[in-house]
C-alpha cells in the first residue's frame, strides 16, 4: 500500500466522524476547527464539501470552532485555512462518497463505476435507484480513520470550486435580520461587565482599600484585576468610569514616548540568530556596497467592533463564547490560567468584527471566564471599550530592517545581508507552553507568557517571514533579533514580519535599480527565474501600462512578493499624487493563488488587504504618553477613510491545476513598498520610516 | 417614553439621558445598529432620525420625542430587501460586515436626497464611516449599483 501524505488536520483528527456526519436526513454535517473572521472561509469550505460529495451547497451544515464538536485545528491564521481545513475536508468528503458508493454497489450488486451521485441520491446508469446517502450512512462506520486514498474530483467536473458562490454569512449582516455577532447574544439572566484595565503593563493597584459604586453594582477585585458587573450595559459602563477614577496605580512598566520613534526597538535586549544561504563568491574588496535601514512602528489591530465574550460557570463547568481564532488553544490556556481541568471547559466560536491576527478576543474571553467563576450560575458578558480595543490588545511589533548588498559591476546584488529587529510575533495563548491572557496576568500567581520565539522557517517564520530573498542572489545572510523583555505586548498581526521585510526589501531593490540606472521592473526580472513570479510581475505591468508618462507631483511604484516565500504571489503597481500628503490614485494588482476556490472571495481578500496595508503604510502608528498608550481613540489612531481609498484593479492568474495558496495576507508587504516607491518616484526623495505621514513628507522635503 | 422606530410606536421605560443605541440594543432588542466607539467617530451606530443620518451612540432618547427613527431593520428584509441591501449582496460588499449597517443607513439618506450620486457624492456621504476590513471599493460599487437600479425603476 502506498503511504499517502495526509494533511496535519487529518493526522491529528483521524476519524471520519470528526469531520462529517449524516445525523439529519437531507443534510450533511461538515465540521471544521477553522472559524469565520470575515474572510469567507465558511463559504469556501461548503463549496469544497459540496463538490466532493456531489450535493447542492444547501445540504452542507457547517459546524465550526467548537471544542466539543469540531476537529482540533489550532488557529485560523496564516492564510492556511483553505489549504489545511479545506484539504482535509476534501479528502474526507471524497473518501466518504466512495465508501457510500461501495455500500450501494454491494446492495445493488453492481460495480461502483456504474453509479453516480445526484445531490445525495444514488443513480445507476443515470437512473435513480431509490437509495441515498442518508439510507446508506447507517451501514457506514464513520469511526474509522481517514485514509485519504480516494481520488479527488477532477477540475472539469467541479461545480462549486472555482466559482464565486455568495458568502453564506453576509445576508444576515446586510439585512439586519439575525444576530450574527457575539455582541448580539443575549441569553436569559445575562449580566454585563466591564474590566478596568491596568493603565500600563504590570501596574499594581495601590489603593484605595474600598471603592464606591452604585448599590446595584458588583465590584470584583482580585489583586490587579478590577471589574464591575451590572444588570445593564449602560450601568456597567457608567460604573467602570466611576471606579476607574478612584483607582491608584504604581509599579509596572510605564510606556515611554520614545518607544514610538523609528529605530527604538533595535536598542532593546534581544535573542539573536544568524543564518547564511548559498555560496559566498570571491568578490573584489572594492566591489560597491549599498546599505539602508527601514522601520515600521507598533500598529494596532483596531477592529471596528470591540472585543467581546460571554462565559458561564456552574457546577465546576465553564462555558465560553468567543470570537477567538483558536477555540482549542484558548480552552487549554484558560484551563492553565484558572487551574481548571481541560475537560471542564467548552469553548464555542461566535463571529466578531474583523480579525487580522492575535487581538483582544482571547483576553476578553479570559475576563469573562474570571468573572463567571466569581459570580457562578450567571452568564457574564464582557465587552471592551474603544479605548481598550486600541490600547490593551497585543500590537503588531515595531521593526527595524537593515539591508546591505554587495553589487556586481553591472549593479546586480551578489551578496546580501538582511538584519531584522522586532518584538515577538508569535505570542498566541498556548504558544510554546505560555498563556498570555491579560486578565489572568492581573490575578495572584499570574501564568507565564510564551517566551519570545521565532516560528520555524518551515512554518513560514515570524520576524524573518519573507526576509529571505525571492531573487537569485548567490549568497545571503539573515540576522534576526527578537526583543526579549518587551512591553507593550506584541503578537501576530496579518503578515507578521512580512509587512516590514517586504517593505524594506522591495524599497531597497528599487534603490539598487536606481543606482544601477535600470528600470525597477526590468531589474527585478533580471534576477527572477521562477516563471510564476515573472508571470505576475508581467501581468501587473500590462494592467498598469508601466511605460505610461506621468505628470509632475505624480509617482508610480512597483513591488512584488510571494507570501511566506511559499504561498500566493503578488505584484502591484501604485499611482500616487504627492504634495504634502500622499494620495493614492490607482492600484493594479496581479495575484497567483493557485487553485482558487471562490474567485470573488479572493478578490475581496486582496482588495481588503490592499486598503488595510495602505492604511498601515500611510497613517498608522501607536503612540505612548504618560506611561500609557495614548493612541486610544479613532482621532489619535486614524485609519484610511473612504475619501482616501484608491481605485483598485485586481487580476487573478488562472491556475486551476495548482494547489490552492493562501491569499489572506499576500497584500500586506508589497503594498507598502509600492507606495514608498511611488512616493520616491514623485518626490525624488525616499521615506524609509513608516508611516509616510504628512509630517514625514514635510520633514523629508525640508531635508 | 414613546419612541417611533421603523414606523412603529415603542414604549421604553428608560431614563431620558439613555442613548438611543443603548435603547435599541437593550430593551428594544434591535441589534443591527452597532457599537463601535461611542464617540461619533466610526459610524457603526448610524440611524436615521427624521431621514437624517444621526449617531445613535450619542443621541439621548429624550431628543427623539415626536421624531421618527429608522434602523437597518426598517430598510427591508429577506423577502423585500431594499435596493441597497440587494446591491450590497450582489456586489458581496463586506468582509466581517460589522460596519455595514451604519453604512447602509448613510447610503439610504444619500439616495433619498439624490438618485444620481457621483462617486464623490458617495465618498462624501460615507466618509464618516470606518471600515477596518477594507471593503470600501465594493461598498462604493454597491451604492452605485443601487442608485442605477433605483433610477431605472423609477423612470419606467
Ligand atoms: S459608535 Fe457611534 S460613531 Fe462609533
Ligand atoms: S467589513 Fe469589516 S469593518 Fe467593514
Amino acid at each position: 500500500m502506498t503511504a499517502i501524505a495526509l494533511p496535519l488536520g487529518l493526522l491529528e483528527n483521524p476519524r471520519l466522524e470528526q469531520w462529517i456526519g449524516f445525523e439529519k436526513a437531507g443534510t450533511i454535517r461538515i465540521a471544521s476547527g477553522k472559524v469565520e473572521l470575515g474572510q469567507g472561509i465558511l463559504t469556501a469550505l461548503v463549496q469544497i464539501a459540496a463538490d466532493e460529495l456531489d450535493v447542492t451547497a444547501q445540504r452542507i451544515a457547517l459546524v465550526s470552532g467548537r471544542t466539543q464538536a469540531t476537529p482540533r485545528e489550532g488557529f485560523t491564521a496564516g492564510s492556511l485555512s483553505v489549504e489545511h481545513s479545506g484539504g482535509s475536508i476534501r479528502l474526507v468528503a471524497a473518501e466518504v462518497r466512495g465508501l457510500l458508493l461501495g455500500i450501494a454497489a454491494r446492495r445493488l450488486n453492481c460495480a461502483e463505476t456504474d453509479l453516480t451521485v445526484v445531490d445525495g441520491a444514488i443513480h445507476r446508469w443515470g437512473v435513480a435507484t431509490g437509495l441515498d446517502y442518508w439510507q446508506l450512512a447507517s451501514g457506514l462506520d464513520l469511526t474509522q480513520n481517514a485514509s485519504g486514498s480516494r481520488p479527488l474530483k477532477p477540475a472539469h467536473l467541479r461545480k462549486y470550486i472555482g466559482t464565486s458562490v455568495p458568502r453564506v454569512d453576509l445576508p444576515a449582516k446586510v439585512l439586519g435580520s439575525a444576530r450574527p455577532f457575539i455582541h448580539d447574544l443575549r441569553p436569559d439572566g445575562l449580566l454585563h461587565a466591564r474590566v478596568i484595565r491596568q493603565p500600563w503593563p504590570g501596574a499594581e493597584l495601590a489603593g484605595p482599600e474600598q471603592v464606591t459604586a452604585h448599590a446595584d453594582i458588583q465590584v470584583v477585585r482580585l489583586r490587579n484585576f478590577v471589574a464591575v458587573v451590572a444588570a445593564t450595559e449602560q450601568a456597567a459602563v457608567a460604573a467602570a468610569e466611576k471606579v476607574a477614577s478612584q483607582l491608584q496605580w504604581t509599579g509596572g512598566v510605564p510606556l515611554r514616548p520614545e518607544q514610538a520613534t523609528p529605530g527604538w526597538i533595535a536598542t532593546q535586549p534581544s535573542l539573536n540568530a544568524t543564518v547564511t544561504r548559498g555560496v559566498k563568491g570571491d568578490h573584489a574588496p572594492a566591489a560597491k556596497r549599498f546599505k539602508r535601514t527601514y522601520t515600521k512602528p507598533f500598529i494596532a489591530h483596531a477592529s471596528i467592533g470591540p472585543s467581546c465574550a460571554l462565559a458561564h460557570f456552574e457546577n465546576g463547568k465553564l462555558r465560553v463564547w468567543t470570537h477567538s481564532q483558536g477555540v482549542f488553544p484558548l480552552r487549554d490556556s484558560l484551563a492553565k490560567a484558572m487551574q481548571l481541568d481541560v475537560s471542564a471547559i467548552t469553548v464555542e466560536h461566535v463571529q466578531g468584527a474583523g480579525c487580522y491576527g492575535h487581538n483582544g478576543a482571547d483576553d476578553v474571553a479570559c475576563d469573562a471566564a474570571i468573572l463567571a467563576r466569581e459570580i457562578p450560575s450567571k452568564t457574564i458578558r464582557v465587552m471592551w471599550s474603544r479605548a481598550d480595543e486600541l490600547a490593551a490588545a497585543p500590537f503588531g511589533t515595531a521593526m527595524v530592517v537593515t539591508l546591505e548588498a554587495t553589487l556586481s559591476s553591472s549593479g546586480m546584488p551578489i551578496d546580501w545581508t538582511t538584519e531584522v529587529w522586532g518584538g515577538p510575533h508569535a505570542q498566541r495563548p498556548g504558544a510554546a507552553g505560555g498563556v498570555n491572557l491579560l486578565g489572568a496576568e492581573a490575578l495572584p500567581n499570574p501564568p507565564k507568557r510564551p517566551p519570545p520565539i521565532e516560528i520555524p522557517e518551515a512554518a513560514g517564520g515570524s520576524g524573518l517571514r519573507n526576509a529571505s530573498l525571492l531573487y537569485d542572489v548567490p549568497h545571503q545572510t539573515l540576522v534576526n533579533h527578537i526583543a526579549t523583555a518587551l512591553e507593550p505586548r506584541t503578537s501576530s498581526m496579518r503578515g507578521l514580519g512580512a509587512f516590514a521585510n517586504v517593505f524594506a526589501i522591495e524599497s531597497f531593490v528599487d534603490e539598487l535599480a536606481a543606482e544601477a540606472n535600470v528600470d525597477p521592473l526590468a531589474y527585478r526580472l533580471a534576477m527572477t527565474s521562477d516563471p510564476r513570479a515573472r508571470a505576475v510581475m508581467e501581468q501587473a505591468a500590462r494592467m498598469a501600462d508601466w511605460t505610461l508618462q506621468k505628470a509632475a507631483g505624480q509617482g508610480r511604484g512597483f513591488a512584488y512578493s510571494r507570501y511566506k516565500n511559499r504561498a500566493g504571489y503578488r505584484a502591484v503597481f501604485v499611482d500616487v499624487d504627492v504634495d504634502e500628503d500622499v494620495r493614492l490614485r490607482r492600484v493594479w494588482c496581479a495575484v497567483d493563488a493557485g487553485l482558487v476556490i471562490n474567485p470573488d472571495g479572493v478578490h475581496n481578500q486582496v482588495e481588503g488587504g490592499i486598503i488595510q496595508a495602505a492604511s498601515w503604510a500611510l497613517k498608522e502608528s501607536v503612540v505612548f504618553d504618560q506611561g500609557r498608550v495614548a493612541s486610544n481613540t479613532w482621532d489619535t489612531y486614524p485609519i484610511l477613510r473612504f475619501s482616501e481609498v484608491p481605485e483598485i484593479h485586481v487580476t487573478l492568474m488562472d491556475r486551476p491545476r495548482d494547489p490552492p495558496l493562501g491569499v489572506g495576507e499576500v497584500a500586506q508587504g508589497p503594498m507598502a513598498a509600492a507606495i514608498g516607491n511611488a512616493v520616491a518616484d514623485a518626490l525624488g526623495m525616499r521615506i524609509r520610516d513608516l508611516p509616510m505621514t504628512r509630517e514625514r513628507i514635510i520633514a523629508t522635503i525640508a531635508g | 417614553m414613546l419612541l417611533t422606530i421603523n414606523g412603529a410606536a415603542r414604549e421604553v421605560a428608560l431614563s431620558d439621558d439613555t442613548s438611543l443605541l443603548d435603547a435599541l440594543r437593550g430593551d428594544l432588542g434591535l441589534m443591527a445598529t452597532r457599537f463601535g466607539c461611542g464617540a461619533e467617530s466610526c459610524g457603526a451606530c448610524m440611524v436615521l432620525v427624521d431621514g437624517k443620518p444621526s449617531y445613535a451612540c450619542t443621541t439621548p432618547i429624550d431628543a427623539l420625542r415626536g421624531k421618527a427613527v429608522t434602523t437597518l431593520e426598517g430598510l427591508g428584509d429577506a423577502a423585500r430587501p431594499h435596493p441597497l441591501q440587494q446591491a450590497f449582496l450582489d456586489e458581496q460588499a463586506g468582509q466581517c460586515g460589522y460596519c455595514l449597517s451604519g453604512i447602509l443607513i448613510s447610503a439610504k439618506a444619500l439616495l433619498d436626497r439624490t438618485s444620481t450620486p457621483t462617486r464623490d457624492d458617495i465618498v462624501q456621504a460615507l466618509d464618516k464611516h470606518l471600515c477596518r476590513c477594507g471593503a470600501h471599493a465594493r461598498i462604493i460599487r454597491a451604492v452605485q449599483r443601487a442608485a442605477a437600479r433605483m433610477s431605472t425603476s423609477s423612470a419606467t
